[in-house]
C-alpha cells in the first residue's frame, strides 16, 4: 500500500449565510444573493481542488464543542435535518453524508496514544453540527467524498490558548500519521472564521449587503496580519501569535482547528493561496488553501 | 398582581434524565427534580417561563414559539449516555407577546418556530423531568452570548410585561449549573466530584444566599461568581439577573435548597424560591435598574451608537432627563404594578 498523504489544507469558514446565498436544493430558505466575495472564493477553491485527487475530507468544527476530550464521528452514514441554532432563518439543511470510520478510529487511537483524551461518537441519532456541514458543502457540494468529523475542545476557555495549541499539535501529528498509514489522500478543513465578533442585529433582508462590514477596525487589522503571514508562508510565526490574535480579535481560532491543521501539515513554509476574504455579520472570514499535491 | 408564583433553579445535564442511577448524587438531584415536578403539578401555573443557559444566541434573544416541537435529541458531548425523544409544547401566544414586549423595551428579539430546531439539552432535560406530560405549556428564551446585566434585566422585565399583559401565572425556571467546569476527560460516574475546591466554595456561598431567599443579592453577585466559578465561554453569568428581574427584583422569598451535588464536575443545584411577604435581607443597591436597553455602546468601534447619541441630543436640546424619556417610550398598555406586595421592588 502506498503511503497516504495530506494533499491540501484549507481554512474553510462556516457561516451558514454562504450556503443560504448559494440556494442549494438541500437548504429550505432561499436568498436573492449575498456574500459573493466569499462564495466566489469558495468557487476558486473548488476549481483548485478539482485538479487534485483525494479520498477523504477531514474537518474539525468549531461548532461541535466537547470539553471532555476530542470526539470523532463513528457512524458510517448520517442523514437528517440540520437547523442552525443561531440562524435558523437561514439554514435548515437536509444532509446525507458518509463517514470514513476506519480512518476516524485510526486518528482517535493515535491521538489517545499521544496522551489526548478521545472518544468515538457512536450514537446513530446524533445530528451533525452545522459548522461541519457548511464547510464541507462549500468545499464539495456534491458530497461524493466521505468525511472524518472531529470535534473541537474547550481548552482555550478551560485553560488558555497555549494549552489548547499543545493539544492540537499532538492531534495534528496523530492525524498526519494516521493518514499516512491509511494510504489515503486527505484534504483537511479548518472550519472556523478569523475574527469573530458578530453584530447582534441583522437587517430585515439578511442578504442586504449594504449592512455588511467588519465589526471593528481592530479585528480587520488582526485579520490582515494573519493573512499576510499565510501569504508569506510564515505558518510558524502565525501560530506563535495565535494566542494574541485569538484574544484581541475574539477569533474563532479558539476552536483549535487552525493549529491542528498547521501541525498536521507540519507547519508549511510555502505561501498559501488566499482565495478570498470577506465579512459575515461582522466576523472576518478567509478561504485559504495550502496545497501539498 | 405578582405573575410569578414560584421560581426554580434547575440543572440540565442529560445524566439526570437518562442515567441518574449511575451515581448516588445524580439520583439525589433527580429525586429533588421529581419533587419539583410534583410541586409544579399541584401549582396553578398557566405556563413555565424558562431561561436556558444551554441555549446560546447571537442575534438578540430567541424565544421558542413552536406549539409542539418534536425531535430525538442527542447531546453533542454526552452522546454516549443516550438519545432523548421529546415533545415540548410552547405557549405560542405568550411567546409572541414576549417578543413584542422585548421589542417595546428596545431589545432585539424573535420567535423560533421551525421544524427540527435544535432545542438545547438543558431545556429538553428539564422539560422531560419536571413537566413530563406537557400539562403546562412553556416559553423558553435563549441566553445571548454578548449580553450583560442591563440587557438581561430588561429581558426579564419584558417577560414580566408579557405575563401581566396576558394575565397569566408563571413558574419561572432558570436552567443552569452553578460552577460549570466539567471533567476534561471521560470520567466514570463513581468518580464524580466538584471540579475544584474553589468552585465548591463559591457554589456554597451562592447556595447560602439562595437558601435565605436573597435572590437580589445573588443577582448582584453574578459578575463575581462568573469570574470565580465559571468557564468564560460567554460574556457573563446571566441567569440570576433574568430570574431576579422576572420575579420582581427583591429579596422577598422563602428559599429552599432542595439538593446540591456534582454532575460531571459541575455544580448542580435544585433550588426553589417562593414569594414571601417577609424580606430575607434588607439591603439596598445603587446599581442602575434599566427599563429599556439603549443598545451596544460600540466600545471597540469607538463611535457612539444611535440610541445614545439621539438621547443625548434630546437631553441637550430640551434639558430633559434621558431616563424619563426612555420610560415615556414604553407602550401604553403595559401594566404597572401598584401594590406593595411580593412583586414590588422594595426600593
Amino acid at each position: 500500500m502506498a503511503k497516504g498523504k495530506i494533499v491540501a489544507g484549507v481554512l474553510a469558514p462556516h457561516p451558514p449565510h454562504l450556503v443560504y446565498a448559494e440556494n442549494p436544493p438541500q437548504n429550505e430558505p432561499k436568498a436573492e444573493c449575498g456574500w459573493e466575495t466569499l462564495r466566489w472564493a469558495y468557487e476558486r477553491l473548488r476549481s483548485s481542488l478539482a485538479r487534485i485527487e483525494y479520498d477523504v475530507i477531514i474537518v474539525q468544527s468549531a461548532h461541535w464543542r466537547t470539553n471532555s476530550g476530542t470526539h470523532f464521528l463513528g457512524v458510517p452514514h448520517f442523514k437528517g435535518l440540520s437547523v442552525d441554532p443561531v440562524f435558523p432563518n437561514l439554514f435548515r439543511y437536509t444532509y446525507d453524508l458518509k463517514v470514513d470510520v476506519p480512518l476516524a478510529e485510526a486518528i482517535c487511537q493515535k491521538a489517545e496514544a499521544a496522551g489526548l483524551a478521545t472518544e468515538m461518537m457512536r450514537n446513530k441519532d446524533y445530528r451533525i453540527d452545522y459548522g461541519a456541514i457548511v464547510s464541507c458543502h462549500m468545499t464539495n457540494p456534491s458530497w461524493d467524498t466521505p468525511i472524518v468529523g472531529i470535534s473541537s475542545v474547550g481548552s482555550a476557555r478551560y485553560f488558555n490558548m497555549d494549552v489548547l495549541q499543545a493539544q492540537m499539535f499532538k492531534l495534528g501529528q496523530a492525524t498526519r500519521e494516521a493518514v499516512e498509514a491509511s494510504g489515503k489522500r486527505a484534504v483537511l478543513l479548518s472550519s472556523n472564521s478569523l475574527s469573530h465578533r458578530h453584530f447582534t442585529k441583522e437587517p430585515a433582508l439578511v442578504e442586504d449587503m449594504s449592512f455588511e462590514h467588519i465589526n471593528n477596525h481592530n479585528q480587520y487589522l488582526w485579520d490582515m496580519k494573519m493573512i499576510d503571514l499565510m501569504k508569506r508562508g510564515k505558518s510558524r510565526e502565525m501560530i506563535d501569535i495565535l494566542t494574541d490574535f485569538t484574544e484581541q480579535a475574539s477569533a474563532e481560532t479558539d476552536s483549535g482547528a487552525l493549529s491542528w491543521m498547521m501541525s498536521a501539515m507540519n507547519f508549511p513554509d510555502y505561501p498559501a493561496e488566499v482565495h478570498g476574504y470577506g465579512t459575515v455579520i461582522g466576523t472576518g472570514n478567509a478561504i485559504v488553501e495550502w496545497s501539498q499535491a | 398582581m405578582n405573575p410569578v408564583i414560584k421560581g426554580y433553579v434547575l440543572p440540565g445535564l442529560p445524566h439526570l434524565l437518562l442515567t441518574p442511577e449511575a451515581n448516588p448524587g445524580w439520583q439525589k438531584i433527580r429525586s429533588a427534580m421529581d419533587k419539583v415536578r410534583d410541586e409544579i403539578a399541584k401549582s396553578e401555573a398557566d405556563v413555565l417561563m424558562i431561561y436556558s443557559t444551554y441555549w446560546p444566541s447571537v442575534i438578540g434573544h430567541q424565544i421558542l414559539a413552536r406549539p409542539e416541537a418534536e425531535w430525538v435529541h442527542v447531546d453533542e458531548q454526552f452522546h454516549a449516555v443516550g438519545s432523548i425523544p421529546y415533545k415540548i409544547k410552547a405557549d405560542r401566544e405568550l411567546a409572541l407577546t414576549y417578543v413584542e414586549m422585548a421589542k417595546a423595551r428596545n431589545l432585539q428579539a424573535r420567535e423560533i418556530n421551525y421544524h427540527g430546531f435544535p432545542i438545547d439539552t438543558g431545556s429538553v432535560v428539564v422539560s422531560k423531568i419536571v413537566n413530563p406530560d406537557n400539562r403546562i405549556p412553556c416559553v423558553v428564551v435563549s441566553s445571548n452570548v454578548y449580553s450583560d446585566r442591563a440587557e438581561t434585566i430588561v429581558l426579564g422585565k419584558a417577560a414580566r410585561d408579557a405575563l401581566l399583559k396576558q394575565k397569566k401565572k408563571a413558574i419561572a425556571i432558570v436552567v443552569t449549573s452553578l460552577s460549570n467546569r466539567i471533567h476534561d476527560k471521560v470520567t466514570a460516574p463513581q468518580d464524580d466530584k466538584i471540579h475544584s475546591l474553589k468552585d465548591q466554595e463559591w457554589n456554597q456561598k451562592f447556595l447560602e444566599f439562595l437558601g435565605e431567599g436573597r435572590l437580589e443579592d445573588v443577582s448582584q453577585l453574578s459578575r463575581q461568581f462568573h469570574k470565580e466559578a465559571r468557564v468564560h465561554k460567554v460574556g457573563n453569568f446571566k441567569p440570576f439577573w433574568w430570574l431576579a428581574s422576572v420575579m420582581g427584583q427583591n429579596n422577598l422569598y422563602a428559599g429552599n435548597v432542595m439538593e446540591y451535588q456534582p454532575v460531571y464536575g459541575s455544580g448542580a443545584a435544585v433550588v426553589s424560591l417562593t414569594p414571601s411577604s417577609k424580606a430575607a435581607r434588607d439591603l439596598e443597591f445603587d446599581e442602575n435598574d434599566p427599563e429599556s436597553f439603549p443598545g451596544e455602546r460600540n466600545v471597540l468601534g469607538g463611535g457612539e451608537p444611535a440610541a445614545h447619541a439621539s438621547l443625548r441630543e434630546l437631553e441637550a436640546d430640551a434639558d430633559i432627563d434621558v431616563g424619563a424619556e426612555i420610560g415615556a417610550d414604553e407602550p401604553d398598555d403595559l401594566e404597572v404594578e401598584d401594590d406593595a406586595g411580593a412583586g414590588s421592588n422594595p426600593r
